[in-house]
């Protein structure tokens, strides 16, 4: 009899107390407490402040222009190049017989394959302008031959080194924009590598051939190169060229080229037949080791760290405020569903804290990237998708790092614990990853693995196979793709919420 | 003031807290040390760099549970109510906290110079012999920087209970501090501007005090050594004048 009422008490009370009531009751406990609401300024306020300080504090005025290649990506263009002008359609040939690499500052010698993505071949280009349109066929340190147009695309050719016993001929064969090159190892029989369409060659463009050599990775940095490649037969067929060969280096001073190390200089040698060329630099898109000057969007938004400290301490304290004052018999009296109440206040949370890390974080970006602009740095560009995923990003991650601390101090039922918890999950792989001394693996390793694998939100830049770089979490790249990496942070938190959902309603409050 | 003494350090003792946060403090240091030293680059000439800063790059991380020990000595007591049978006990609040200070002091003391002795040990152990540029007490600078850094954890101790005693909760005090001590790190990598670098080095408590740590290549230093300790000492006593000038006008 007593269990029917009971029952049908119950029953009344889901529907005068509804999911919406507990929601409710939680925002006002949330709204009340004036911590609370400062804690969520304070975050926002974090995101500007940093953005600001980042912003203002870069100063590269007065530096030479960034080269932008056709797809308005900065890019790397500095290069030996022996040139001519030519209009009109034809083709060009050119054998190479040796392509050697040294790195002063380690081995010295010049040793093949010493630098994997050391370039000799033969380019077409628009001008010497940095940045401007050209394609290319060439062979190089340890990649085989490869055909390049536009700074981002890569197509490979046949494999193999070049060795005075095994030269290997290139040519390349302009028709109006279309530009196709070929790869022969022994004059008679062409393999075709790859067609690029050039838009923008104009009248009389530059053809001939060049050296590239980028920096080597050396340990947790890089190292300056310098390559020399032998040249024989270089014939020009069609068009109308004047046949005079000139040796130039394109964009000796530039954010993107460290310049010849120290004692070697860009040369050209030897008659028609027979030239030496000694270059250094790349023609490729330009990553953040290559363009250390440049600006990211995670950077500018790198107060999100800070803001992450303000969100955990008060996501604790949402729960763990409620044991210290005994609150929370009083909470769960009034709802006797736990799990409910712990659901309410994990949604309360997630939205005032993205709310609160949006407004930061919309405010943030564009004002931390125009007093950067301003002040001379180039940023990195981003798509205004791209941008928006940033923004975003941000906003959830504070969020649900702040529900992650909920969780935990539901679970240890300490404010301190919690907090201590959370932050070492979440800031200290952050740290870590931002030590320079790191090892790739260790910090990518992390990057996965820990709730920090969250930042990865942030990330902007993107990795190309034919540059060879140190892409860890310190320079910006990250092991996995942004909402990849935000989910590994949202199933910790999931996971947490579970066990505290689980942990409330079994034990004693 | 030897009962109030008496009495902090009691409370020390008798929980179990703050013998686990020392041995966190121990455990961090001496285990971050010896991965960075087992990383470190070497050869026969040495490790490229400054061997005393590499074999005590342990604190980086042990300075955080000696943050998180001196929020909890006071903060912790705001958690539990006990503050209030303290200062019933002890109405001289100002005594209240020196003696707190006092307390700390002593425990991260000790603590601290078995955390940075075994960062040293551990560096021994693993770098490389590298002769007489070997890491040796007996050498003037590595001593100034195993000294300085035993100091460097004491006053980030005292820091951290100035900053308890003002906002008077723990998982608040744990934040701030903790984001005083890693923001300034992590943000000057962001900032290009040298001129500016510089000056948030020297003015932040972590980067400023660690200075003392170097032994070479001190004129590319943001401040000197003892200058940089001095900066973490001026934090810690600002931030326990604000926070015993709070303890004493208001209310528990």
């Amino acid at each position: 009899m007593i269990s029917v009422v009971t029952s049908r008490r119950a029953g009344q009370r889901v529907g005068r107390d509804g999911f919406l009531e507990v929601l409710h009751a939680e925002w006002t406990k949330f709204r009340t407490v004036r911590g609370r609401l400062i804690g969520m300024v304070v975050a926002a306020m974090l995101l500007l402040l940093f953005a600001v300080l980042t912003g203002v504090s870069s100063h590269q005025k007065g530096a030479p222009p960034v080269p932008i290649g056709p797809g308005s990506e900065p890019v790397t263009d500095s290069f030996y190049f022996v040139h001519q002008p030519v209009s009109d359609n034809g083709s060009i040939t050119v054998s190479v017989s040796a392509l050697k690499s040294s790195i002063p500052k380690g081995p010295g010698d010049l040793r093949p394959g010493l630098v994997p993505w050391a370039k000799a071949g033969l380019i077409i280009k628009q001008s010497t302008r940095q940045g401007s349109p050209y394609a290319a066929i060439m062979v190089t340190g340890a990649h085989g031959v490869r055909m390049q147009d536009a700074y981002v695309n890569d197509t490979a050719g046949p494999p193999g080194l070049v060795s005075g016993e095994s030269p290997r001929r290139l040519r390349l064969d302009r028709s109006g924009d279309m530009i196709t090159g070929y790869a022969s190892a022994d004059g008679a029989h062409w393999t075709k590598v790859g067609t690029a369409r050039v838009s923008g060659l104009g009248p009389t463009p530059q053809i001939g051939v060049f050296v590239a050599s980028p920096p080597a990775l050396d340990g947790m940095g890089t190292a300056g190169s310098v390559s020399t490649a032998v040249f024989a037969d270089l014939r020009v067929q069609g068009g109308r060229a004047d046949g005079r060969w000139t040796g130039d280096q394109v964009g000796p001073r530039s954010p993107t080229f460290a310049g010849y190390p120290d004692g070697t200089s860009g040369s050209v040698t030897g008659s028609d037949g027979r030239l030496t060329v000694t270059g250094a630099g790349d023609i490729a898109p330009a990553v953040r080791e290559t363009l250390p000057t440049g600006g990211t969007l995670r950077e500018i938004l790198t107060g999100t760290f800070a803001a992450l400290i303000a969100v955990i301490v008060v996501g604790a304290l949402f729960i763990t405020a409620e044991y210290r004052t005994k609150m929370i018999r009083l909470t769960l009296a009034a709802n006797p569903r736990r799990s409910r109440v712990l659901v309410a206040k994990a949604t309360v949370l997630w939205a005032v804290t993205f709310a609160a890390g949006l407004v930061g974080a919309v405010l943030a970006a564009p004002l931390g990237e125009r007093l950067a602009r301003s002040n001379g740095v180039h940023l990195f560009p981003v798509s205004s998708l791209t941008e928006l995923r940033v923004v975003c990003g941000t906003a959830a991650l504070l969020a649900t790092a702040a529900v992650l601390a909920l969780s935990v101090g539901a679970i240890v039922r300490h404010s301190a614990g919690a907090v201590t918890t959370v932050l070492v999950a979440i800031v200290l792989p952050y740290i870590l990853t931002a030590l320079p001394f790191m090892p790739a693996s260790a910090a990518n390793w992390l990057a996965r693995v820990t709730p920090g694998a969250a930042f990865a939100v942030q990330q902007t830049l993107v990795d190309y196979d034919q540059v060879a770089s140190h892409y860890t979490p310190y320079n910006g790249y990250y092991p996995l793709a942004p909402w990849a990496g935000f989910a590994v942070l949202a199933a910790y938190a999931v996971v947490c919420l579970a066990a505290a959902a689980v942990l409330l309603d079994r034990r004693d409050a | 003031m030897k009962r109030a003494l008496h009495a902090e350090w009691t409370k020390m003792r008798t929980v179990a807290g703050p013998l686990w946060l020392l041995l966190g403090t121990v455990a961090a240091t001496v285990s971050l040390s010896a991965v960075a030293a087992s990383l470190a680059n070497c050869t026969a000439t040495g490790c490229g760099g400054d061997t005393a800063k590499l074999a005590l790059v342990g604190v980086y991380l042990g300075q955080a549970p000696v943050a998180i020990l001196g929020v909890l000595v006071i903060g912790g007591e705001y958690g539990s109510g006990m503050i209030r049978t303290t200062l019933a006990a002890m109405p001289r609040r100002t005594t209240v906290l020196t003696a707190k200070a006092v307390a700390l002091t002593g425990s991260v003391a000790v603590g601290g110079t078995v955390a940075v002795l075994g960062a040293v040990l551990a560096g021994r152990l693993v770098l490389p012999d590298a002769g007489d540029r070997a890491l040796s007490l007996s050498d003037g600078p590595t001593l100034r920087a195993v000294f300085g850094t035993v100091l460097y954890l004491i006053l980030i101790g005292l820091l951290s209970l100035g900053v308890a005693a003002a906002v008077r909760d723990s998982a608040t005090g744990i934040g701030v501090v903790l984001g005083l001590l890693y923001v300034v790190p992590i943000v000057s990598q962001t900032i290009s501007d040298p001129g500016w670098r510089r000056l948030l080095e020297k003015m932040a408590p972590m980067t400023s005090g660690l200075a003392v740590q170097a032994t070479t290549d001190l004129g590319s230093l943001p401040i000197g050594p003892w200058a940089g300790l001095g900066v973490t000492a001026g934090w810690a006593i600002a931030t326990l004048l604000v926070g015993g000038l709070l303890l004493r006008t208001r209310d528990a």
